[in-house]
């Protein structure tokens, strides 16, 4: 299980917790698995392709997944998982 | 048996060797260049000094040297008016464990005699010198940072939430121009956050309301009131001759805007964004880390990201992420410390956390990267999203659901 640490603006979706722990060896599984319990994400977190929305960034252990390999980034039992929306306010 | 001052002076020569201003030129433009420390009073140091020296009065020697010079391994040469106090305070070093202390034989005045490059210092008036007191007695700031921040030109984007407190923080440290942009006026709901507002002041124009909180707090600042939206039609003749952006606006279109323009012109950029109880801090130095399209190539969707004004803020955290902006513009301007660059911090309210990502260029940034810039050079610019744009910046309003609606602002 890896911890994957959802935004304030998501949290709604997610009955209003910080943090899930959720399975899978991938940013494709653990993505996948978190909608899966959590539909409502789907749309928010991927494409209709199924990829990654560009305005949705995703860091594992503070490394954005972009520059590693993307969905096919993998990921330890112990790893943290955090989604990241940009913010406008000021 | 009590000893008189020749008595000390012989055994201090005895023990010190003195290097004559010819050495020390040559030593200076050598490869292991010596620690210059100018041991006369303040008011003689500021007649002039030598290039590079640093000031530690010979009265403040003890309690001073250790932060000018904490290496002890490193050859210190001491100068003062003549060459004789420096010839105790290299005794005075030694005591302390100063491995390499040497003396400059007939001091300033023989090194001033011979023709040797000498300067003087800034000058700050006694009302300056005063009002900076806790700045110049930092070694990373003293004089020179402080004539250098008073020097400066800092533009910050939006007088709200973050823009207040570093405003006020950078006014008060002395930066010599604050550059605001605001279009709007001050509203009885902003006053939770937006500390260089009041109460007395909603209705007016937030530039003439913070101009008027800032010149009561320094009158060494001049405030520039920019009283106009931020488009892609003004954003380079507002930005220009500013050292340093504070990004503190509200929306997307403004923050891409500022972005495009700011790389272009080569301008760091200390971006800040809050939402509820959490916020966003990074510094943008172009073409050195990574730029705001680095970091989101795309703007989200209107309910992916509402303002404050549609979501809420809890007051302190514009202030506390205001404050973080004030420091890295400082930094920035100071040349000092390790900036946030490729470096994204996230602050919790709740949990009083802090988390730190780390930030790439993207090497095909349709705006910093390599291409992007020869794009630039050769008056082509790339466009993003099929949106064409007028040079020398891009510009998107964009996301995937489209425009940013209105009520996401603010």
């Amino acid at each position: 299980m890896s911890t994957v640490f959802i935004p304030a603006v998501l949290r709604a979706n997610v009955g209003g917790v910080k943090s899930l722990d959720l399975p899978g060896d991938s940013i494709r599984a653990v993505v996948g698995a978190l909608v899966e319990q959590h539909p409502s994400l789907g749309p928010q977190l991927l494409t209709d392709d199924g990829d990654l929305n560009r305005f949705v960034n995703v860091y594992v252990n503070g490394q954005d997944v972009r520059f590693l390999a993307g969905l096919d980034t993998p990921v330890a039992p112990a790893d943290e998982v955090r989604l990241l929306p940009a913010m406008a306010g000021g | 048996m009590p000893k008189s001052f020749s008595d000390l002076l012989r055994e201090a020569r005895a023990q010190v060797p003195e290097v004559s201003p010819a050495e020390v030129d040559l030593l200076l433009d050598g490869p292991a260049a010596p620690v210059l420390v100018d041991v006369r009073e303040a008011s003689e140091w500021e007649q002039g000094h030598i290039d590079g020296a640093v000031h530690v009065a010979k009265s403040y020697l003890e309690q001073g040297i250790e932060s000018d010079v904490p290496d002890r391994s490193r050859p210190v040469v001491l100068y003062c008016a003549g060459g004789i106090r420096s010839l105790f305070a290299a005794q005075t070093l030694s005591q302390m464990g100063y491995e390499s202390v040497s003396s400059m034989s007939g001091g300033f005045q023989q090194w001033k005699a011979q023709g040797y490059r000498w300067t003087t210092p800034p000058s700050l008036s006694p009302d300056q010198r005063q009002r900076y007191s806790r700045h110049l007695l930092i070694p990373e700031v003293g004089l020179n940072g402080q004539a250098r921040l008073l020097d400066s030109k800092a533009l910050i984007i939006g007088a709200g939430g973050l823009g207040s407190p570093a405003a006020l923080y950078l006014a008060a440290a002395g930066v010599g121009t604050i550059g605001i942009v605001d279009f709007d006026v001050v509203d009885m709901s902003n006053l939770q956050r937006q500390v260089i507002h009041s109460t007395a002041r909603v209705g007016q124009k937030k530039t003439e309301s913070a101009r008027a909180t800032i010149e009561g707090l320094n009158p060494d600042v001049t405030v520039v009131p920019h009283e106009e939206m931020l488009v892609a039609a003004n954003v380079e003749r507002i930005i220009a001759g500013y050292d340093v952006i504070l990004d503190g606006t509200d929306t997307f279109e403004t923050r891409y805007i500022v972005n495009d323009a700011a790389v272009a012109a080569g301008i760091p950029v200390i971006h800040a964004s809050v939402f509820r109880f959490e916020g966003q801090l990074t510094t943008f130095i172009p073409y050195e880390g990574p730029c705001y399209r680095c970091l989101y190539p795309t703007p989200p969707p209107p309910e992916l990201a509402p303002g404050c004004s549609v979501a809420g803020v809890l007051g302190v955290v514009p202030g506390i992420l205001g404050l973080l902006q004030a420091n890295e513009a400082l930094k920035v301007l100071l040349g000092i410390g390790n900036t946030l660059a490729g470096r994204l911090l996230l602050f919790d309210a709740l949990e009083a956390e802090f988390t730190e990502l780390k930030l790439r260029r993207d090497p095909n940034c349709p705006v910093c990267s390599d291409a992007a810039v020869q794009a630039r050079a050769e008056g082509r610019p790339l466009t993003v999203d099929g949106v064409n744009v007028e040079a020398p910046f891009l510009m998107t309003m964009t996301g995937l659901a489209g425009k940013v609606s209105p009520e996401a602002r603010a």
